[in-house]
């Protein structure tokens, strides 16, 4: 086989840096560590990367960074309209299950999707339908299902599937 | 200077707090299942991301040098809090607990349970 005669010194260079600035992060930044961490980061992705399953990558970090900042807003603006709601009494409160149709099928952007949907306040993901054409969704108080389920796909789909070009 | 880092400290340190609390009284009053499963779950997230920014600043400062161990912790909630959130979900579904008499398209957790298309029978 091709894969294994040819040598790569960084199979997974995301996961590398990642490795190495987390090990950074835990040892405060000292000179010995530094080196350590290095021979972590190129040592163990040579170890794991034959285990793991090709993932599509993130072409540009840039819209990366971008979704996470949104994705952060979004937490913080909805997280004080959860907590109205809570406060609120329960006769006002709406709660739905909705099925929003979803067009992304590769494992990776799929949990990312599901993720960000969950951590947003006011909507968690159930299920997935057997197809992954459905995603269930529970929601704490529905306003207009049509709306909600625009929005989803607008403000998280989109974004992620221009991410990873899938 | 020590003063206005006071400021920030303390003002994160109470609203993560208050986020906290928020939480926890909508665990104790929300009408089912479902419902109780979103107030902690997200004010966690929010709440205890508060008060390790408000530690990362404090102990920076105090520190004299950047210090960003809180940072991981907080990274490592934000992608393990949607997975327990989702758990929960599917337990609840296996269990078929009883959701709020009004709970708008109650039929689709039937379906989400069998993992089936909506329009599938």
């Amino acid at each position: 086989m091709s894969k294994k005669s040819k040598f790569v010194w960084f199979p997974t260079p995301y996961h590398s840096l990642l490795l190495w600035l987390v090990w950074q992060i835990l040892h405060e930044f000292s000179r010995g560590h530094m080196v350590l961490g290095a021979v972590f980061a190129i040592v163990i992705p040579w170890i794991v990367a034959p285990l793991s399953e090709k993932e599509p990558v993130a072409k540009n970090p840039l819209k990366v960074l971008l979704y996470l900042l949104r994705l952060v807003q979004d937490i913080i603006v909805s997280n004080f309209e959860v907590a109205k709601r809570v406060l609120q009494s329960n006769r006002h409160l709406k709660p739905a299950f909705i099925a929003v149709p979803i067009t992304i099928s590769e494992p990776l952007p799929l949990t990312i999707f599901t993720s960000s949907v969950s951590l947003t306040p006011g909507t968690c993901s159930v299920e997935l339908s057997d197809d992954k054409q459905w995603l269930y969704v529970h929601v704490l108080h529905l306003e207009d299902e049509q709306k909600l389920i625009a929005q989803i796909k607008q403000r998280y789909e989109a974004p992620i599937k221009e991410i990873f070009q899938c | 200077m020590t003063n206005i880092l006071e400021i920030v400290v303390s003002f994160l340190l109470v609203l993560g707090a208050i986020i906290m609390l928020i939480g926890s009284i909508g665990l104790a009053k929300l009408p089912d299942y479902f419902t109780r499963l979103h107030a902690p779950t997200k004010a966690s997230t929010l709440g205890v991301g508060c008060i390790l920014i408000a530690s990362m600043v404090y102990f920076s400062f105090d520190l004299g040098r950047l210090n960003l161990k809180e940072f991981l912790i907080t990274m490592f909630l934000f992608i393990t809090a949607p997975i327990a959130a989702h758990m929960l979900a599917k337990a609840g579904l296996q269990y078929k607990v009883k959701l709020k008499e009004d709970t708008y398209n109650k039929d689709l957790s039937a379906k989400a349970y069998l993992h089936k298309a909506p329009d599938e029978d």
